[in-house]
């Protein structure tokens, strides 16, 4: 995650000072670990993000 | 002594038993005098909000019709635009912008209503957290325990009212920013549906999640107040164009003829005993036993989550890129990483969001009203790092939210009632389809009858 953390910040152009990285990787982790429960959930393809939701 | 209601006050003014001037003139000497205990304001409107008093009390001498609230002081989370001061957004940043040229829509309607804007209330930075410990402005207190949260990010609007320091006043929920403060201070909250109440004028978080409403101290002025603001508004583009149907006249009945049920696994677990024991004590009162299922409602919450971190991100990249360090350490790097997030997993969040938004339409053809608990706690103390839950230590700041999380995900209308109970204060969520909101009040007015629920001011004066 580390190099993740280094490539992808240097690819949209936000530098990450070192002070904040251990804190932006711990939190990347996280964001990791709660999406896979999203990802691994197999959505049928008609499925389509909304562009304005409509509860 | 009992503190008048937002209705109350506006019959006593709107009968001349008393004056706008004189009922703003105390409101603005007890913020002076109490707010330094509770840290709820971050800006008082003294001069403007005794202008305004005055303009209603020359109404009346005129014998024009003054507004159902007439008289009424309330106060605003400090990221909805109040013209003439910057609007905060409880950041540092903000603090720099050139003040606002005009009212928030929500204000605007308010102020038509005669009700008189007394000041913005402290928040979250940006509205990212739970508990309304802010770096910058201080942490508001708990009026029920000075040594713990308010809860957040809507705090000073939550804990201004049990503090009888407004009748009323304003929040925003985007993961349960209304609904958390509301139970950990014992006030009423109202989430209503997404876009059913104009955002225009309210500083965005993450524009797909993100829903404003009242507080109050009594379910009549929620649905009072809730009628006042609804009506299309096409500066936010998220805003219904539905006309508004009000709840007011329907309070009167009840629950009947509604099936009621209570939500369970997700959201029978992962919480304190005495969170479930207020929960029965609101089923009970409605004879209610039903259970249903939210299906993959922590994987709503897991949606959610996801969508906060990248929207939020995307908003505040420039800022992010420029000055991370005025960013609220709290906020900060959950942004940081926020505006990292791949494009495949944003989107299959959103994706999701229909799906499950689709099987809960299909719960609703069985029940009208779903009941849950609001938080898994009683207020945490404030600076508490941990909690423990079902035997399972986990920190406190991103699991307050647990069971508000998955409902606004949806977009559903939300009412949090605060229990009345021994002890702290505990907020039970009564939930219903999309634009249902009426219905929600109907069922917190009858649990308010029967003594179930109210919302006490506490008083240290």
């Amino acid at each position: 995650m580390d190099d993740f953390v280094e490539v992808m910040s240097e690819l949209v152009g936000l530098p990450i000072p070192e002070e904040y990285r251990e804190g932006v990787v711990a939190n990347m982790e996280r964001i990791h670990t709660v999406a896979q429960f999203v990802l691994e959930f197999s959505l049928p393809d008609e499925i389509e993000a909304a562009p304005v939701f409509e509860p | 002594m009992t503190i008048p209601d937002a209705t109350q006050i506006a019959i006593a003014v709107r009968n001349q038993e008393t004056s706008a001037r004189s009922v703003t003139a105390a409101t603005l000497a007890k913020i002076a005098e109490q707010n330094q205990i509770y840290n709820c304001f971050t800006t008082v409107l003294s001069e403007s909000a005794l202008e305004d008093a005055d303009r209603i009390d020359q109404k009346i001498a005129a014998g024009e019709d003054p507004g159902a609230l007439a008289g009424v002081p309330f106060a605003v989370k400090d990221l909805f635009d109040v013209a003439g001061i910057p609007t905060l957004a409880g950041s540092k940043i903000n603090a720099e912008n050139p003040p606002a040229t005009e009212d928030a829509t929500l204000v605007k309607r308010l102020k038509a209503a005669g009700a008189i804007l007394v000041g913005a209330l402290n928040m979250d930075e940006f509205a990212y957290g739970f508990t309304t410990e802010n770096v910058h402005y201080g942490a508001t207190r708990n009026p029920h325990d000075l040594d713990r949260s308010a809860g957040g990010s809507s705090g000073g609007s939550a804990a201004a009212i049990a503090a009888g320091l407004v009748p009323f006043s304003l929040g925003s929920d985007t993961n349960g920013s209304i609904r958390v403060p509301s139970s950990f201070c014992g006030v009423f909250g109202l989430k209503p549906t997404y876009g059913r109440l104009s955002r225009s004028g309210a500083y965005p978080f993450v524009g797909s999640l993100d829903h404003v409403g009242p507080f109050a101290r009594s379910v009549r002025d929620i649905a009072l107040l809730f009628d006042l603001m609804q009506g299309h508004d096409p500066s936010d583009p998220v805003c219904t164009t539905r006309s508004p149907e009000f709840c007011l006249p329907e309070l009167s009945k009840g629950s009947e003829g509604l099936r009621i049920a209570i939500a369970d696994e997700y959201f029978a677990k992962s919480a304190e005993p005495e969170v479930f024991a207020a929960l029965e004590q609101v089923a009970q009162a409605l004879n209610v036993t039903q259970r249903v299922t939210l299906p993959a409602a922590g994987r709503a919450r897991a949606a959610a989550f996801v969508i906060t971190a990248t929207e939020g991100a995307n908003l505040h990249f420039e800022e992010l890129r420029t000055r991370p360090q005025d960013f609220d350490f709290a906020v900060r790097d959950r942004l940081l990483a926020g505006a990292l997030v791949p494009g495949h997993w944003y989107l299959q969040a959103q994706r999701f969001r229909q799906w499950f938004r689709d099987r809960v339409r299909e719960v609703f053809q069985e029940v009208d009203i779903i009941l849950a608990p609001s938080t898994p706690c009683v207020a945490p103390r404030i600076g508490q790092q941990t909690m423990n839950l079902d035997g399972q230590e986990m920190l406190v700041r991103p699991n307050l939210g647990i069971f508000t999380q998955p409902l606004s995900f949806i977009g559903l209308p939300i009412i949090s009632v605060p229990v009345k109970r021994d002890g702290l204060p505990i907020g039970i969520q009564i939930i219903a389809a999309p634009y249902n909101e009426s219905l929600v009040l109907r069922v917190a007015a009858e649990l308010e009858a029967k003594g179930i629920v109210a919302a006490p001011v506490v008083d240290r004066a």
